[in-house]
C-alpha cells in the first residue's frame, strides 16, 4: 500500500490514526481510514483495508497509565512495528490488540466482524482469537507436551478431527522447517527451534494477523535473523499481516513496512519505516536511530 | 505355678497375625479417602484457582467475594484438632454411611479432613504454571475449562503428585486417630495391644509397618514425579 511517489506528509496522514474516532455506524466498520486513505491515494488502486485497527485505547493498572488514548490502524499483508522502551506501554498495547487484555476505554476491530472484538464474549471471542495468533518473548511452549502436540493444541481447541489435525501439524512443522522435531520434547529444543514452534502454534488456525511481542528478544542475532527471514517469508506465502513489538531498531529495520514509535503510553510517531530512518521527528525515534547507529 | 508364658517365636508370629487386620484398615481408610479427597479436593482447588486468577475469573467482584467465603470456609475446617472434627461429623458419618462406627465409618472424618488440605495444594500447584503459558492457551483459542484440563493440570502435573504424596502421608497420621470410633488400624493396634495391654512386640510392629507405608508412599509418590519431570 505505501508507494514511494507517494508525498511525505500525506503517508503520515493516513498513518496516523484519527483520535476523534466516535462510534462508526454499521456498515463498513473501517470507513474512516479507508476515506483518510483515498483521500491521498493513488487513484486507480483501491487500498487495502485495514486487518486490525484500535481506537482511543487507555488502559491504566490501578492508578498507573500505561496508555493513553492511542489509535493505529494495520493494512493487510503489512508488517508493522512497535518500538518502545521498556515501561512505554508497548506490550500492552499489543495485548490489548491480540485479546489477551481489556483496554479500559477504546476499542479493537478485526476485519470481517462487525462487533469490536473487545466486547466480545464466549464463543463468539474464541472465533475472533482464531484469526489471530500470538508469540512471545518467553516462547511458551506447554512443556508437557511434545513440539508436534503444542501446535495441535488450538486445533484440538477448533474441534479439528483427529487425522486433519495430525497432517495439518505435519503441513506446520514443514512450514517452520522442523518436520523432525515432532516428538521432541518441547523443553529440549533450543531457543530458535522453540520460536518456531511457538510461530507454528499461532498459525494453526490460519489465522489472519500474527501478533509478536519480542520474539526475537531472548534469541541470538543470528537466531534472530533467522526467525525475522522465517515471519517474513511466512507473510509472503500466506498473506498474513503482522504486529510486532520490539525494542530493538534493528528488527524494525530488517523487516516492518510501517512503524509506531510509542513513549509514555502515547504514540509520538507513526510513518514507513524508511521514512522514519531518514526523517524523525520525535525524540524517542531519534534515540533509537542513534541506538542502532552505535551497534 | 507362675503362668505359662509364650514362647519368642510365638509371640512374634502373634503380633504378625494381628497386624493382618488392622493393615487392611489403614490401608482401606487412606486409599478411599485419598480417592474421595481427588474428586472434591481436587475440584474445590481447581475453583480456588480459578476464583483468584485474573486470567480466569479473578477480575469479576462475585469471584472475589465467593474466594474470600471459601477460604475462611476452607481455613476454618483445617483449624479443627482432627480427633474433635471425627467426633464432630459423627451424624455426617451416619448420614453418609449409614453407621458412625467402624472403618467405613472413619473414612468420612478422613475424607472431610484431606478435602480441604488438597484444596489448597491444588490452587497452589496450578498457580505455579507460568502466567506466559497460560496466555499462550488462551491465545489458541481455547475455552477456560480445556486450558484448565489441557494445559494446566499437565503442566502442574508433578507437583500435583508431590502434593498428592503429602496428602496421603497426612491421611496415614490421621487415620491412627481412627480407633476413637472404633475405625482399627494401624495406629489403634498401637495403642489398644501395644500401649494399653504392654505389649512391646505389637507396639514395634504396628509403628515399623506404618514407618515402611510412609517410606512406600513417599518413595512411590517421587519416583512418579520424577518420572513425568524426565520426560520433558
Amino acid at each position: 500500500m505505501f508507494h514511494a511517489e507517494r508525498p511525505e506528509e500525506a503517508a503520515d496522514q493516513a498513518l496516523i490514526a484519527q483520535p476523534s474516532y466516535n462510534a462508526p455506524s454499521r456498515g463498513d466498520l473501517f470507513a474512516p481510514s479507508r476515506a483518510a486513505f483515498q483521500a491521498i491515494s493513488v487513484p486507480t488502486q483501491a487500498p487495502p483495508p485495514n486487518v486490525m485497527r484500535v481506537d482511543g485505547i487507555s488502559k491504566a493498572f490501578g492508578s498507573h497509565v500505561v496508555l493513553s488514548n492511542v489509535s493505529l490502524g494495520v493494512p493487510k499483508g503489512s508488517i508493522h512495528g512497535i518500538i518502545g522502551k521498556s515501561g512505554a506501554g508497548k506490550t500492552t498495547l499489543i495485548r490489548i490488540a491480540g485479546l489477551l487484555e481489556k483496554p479500559d476505554s477504546g476499542s479493537v476491530r478485526y476485519e470481517g466482524i462487525e462487533t469490536p472484538v473487545h466486547l466480545l464474549r464466549g464463543r463468539a471471542l474464541l472465533e475472533a482469537r482464531r484469526k489471530t495468533g500470538f508469540v512471545f518473548q518467553s516462547f511458551n511452549l506447554f512443556a508437557s507436551r511434545t513440539a508436534g502436540e503444542n501446535i495441535a493444541f488450538p486445533l484440538e481447541a477448533a474441534g479439528w478431527p483427529h487425522a486433519k489435525a495430525h497432517a495439518r501439524v505435519a503441513e506446520l512443522l514443514a512450514l517452520v522447517g522442523l518436520s523432525d522435531k515432532a516428538d521432541s520434547p518441547s523443553m529440549h529444543l533450543s531457543g530458535g527451534e522453540k520460536q518456531r514452534i511457538a510461530i507454528a502454534r499461532a498459525l494453526a488456525n490460519h489465522p489472519s494477523i500474527l501478533f509478536s511481542d519480542e520474539a526475537t528478544s531472548a534469541l541470538d542475532p543470528e537466531t534472530t535473523r533467522s526467525i525475522l527471514e522465517l515471519i517474513r517469508s511466512l507473510r509472503e506465502m500466506l498473506g498474513l499481516t503482522v504486529i510486532m513489538v520490539t525494542h530493538q531498531m534493528e528488527v524494525v529495520r530488517r523487516i516492518c513496512d510501517t512503524v509506531s514509535v510509542i513513549e509514555g503510553g502515547k504514540i509520538v510517531e507513526q510513518g514507513l519505516v524508511a521514512d522514519v530512518f531518514t526523517n524523525p521527528r520525535s525524540d524517542a525515534a531519534k534515540a533509537f536511530l542513534k541506538e542502532d547507529r552505535n551497534d | 505355678m507362675p503362668p505359662r508364658r509364650f514362647s519368642r517365636r510365638i509371640a512374634m508370629t502373634d503380633a504378625l497375625n494381628l497386624l493382618i487386620q488392622p493393615l487392611g484398615q489403614t490401608l482401606l481408610m487412606i486409599l478411599v479417602s485419598t480417592l474421595i479427597a481427588t474428586i472434591f479436593g481436587g475440584a474445590l482447588g481447581i475453583l480456588l484457582f480459578a476464583l483468584s486468577n485474573d486470567r480466569f475469573a479473578g477480575k469479576h467482584k462475585g469471584a472475589r467475594f465467593a474466594k474470600h467465603v471459601a477460604d475462611r470456609a476452607i481455613n476454618v475446617l483445617r483449624s479443627f484438632p482432627y480427633i474433635i472434627l471425627m467426633v464432630l461429623v459423627l451424624p455426617l458419618s451416619r448420614l453418609i454411611v449409614g453407621t458412625s462406627l467402624g472403618t467405613r465409618a472413619a473414612i468420612v472424618p478422613l475424607s472431610i479432613a484431606a478435602i480441604p488440605f488438597l484444596a489448597r495444594i491444588v490452587e497452589s500447584s496450578l498457580s505455579e504454571v507460568d502466567a506466559g503459558v497460560i496466555d499462550a492457551a488462551i491465545s489458541c483459542a481455547a475455552s477456560k475449562r480445556r486450558i484448565v484440563f489441557a494445559i494446566l493440570i499437565p503442566e502442574a502435573l508433578p507437583s500435583l503428585v508431590s502434593g498428592l504424596t503429602l496428602t496421603m502421608i497426612s491421611l496415614l497420621g490421621y487415620s491412627a486417630m481412627a480407633g476413637v470410633i472404633g475405625g482399627g488400624g494401624l495406629g489403634d493396634l498401637a495403642i489398644r495391644y501395644g500401649y494399653q495391654r504392654f505389649r512391646g512386640d505389637v507396639m514395634a510392629v504396628a509403628v515399623i509397618t506404618i514407618i515402611i507405608l510412609v517410606e512406600l508412599i513417599q518413595f512411590a509418590g517421587t519416583a512418579l514425579a520424577n518420572r513425568i519431570r524426565a520426560t520433558r
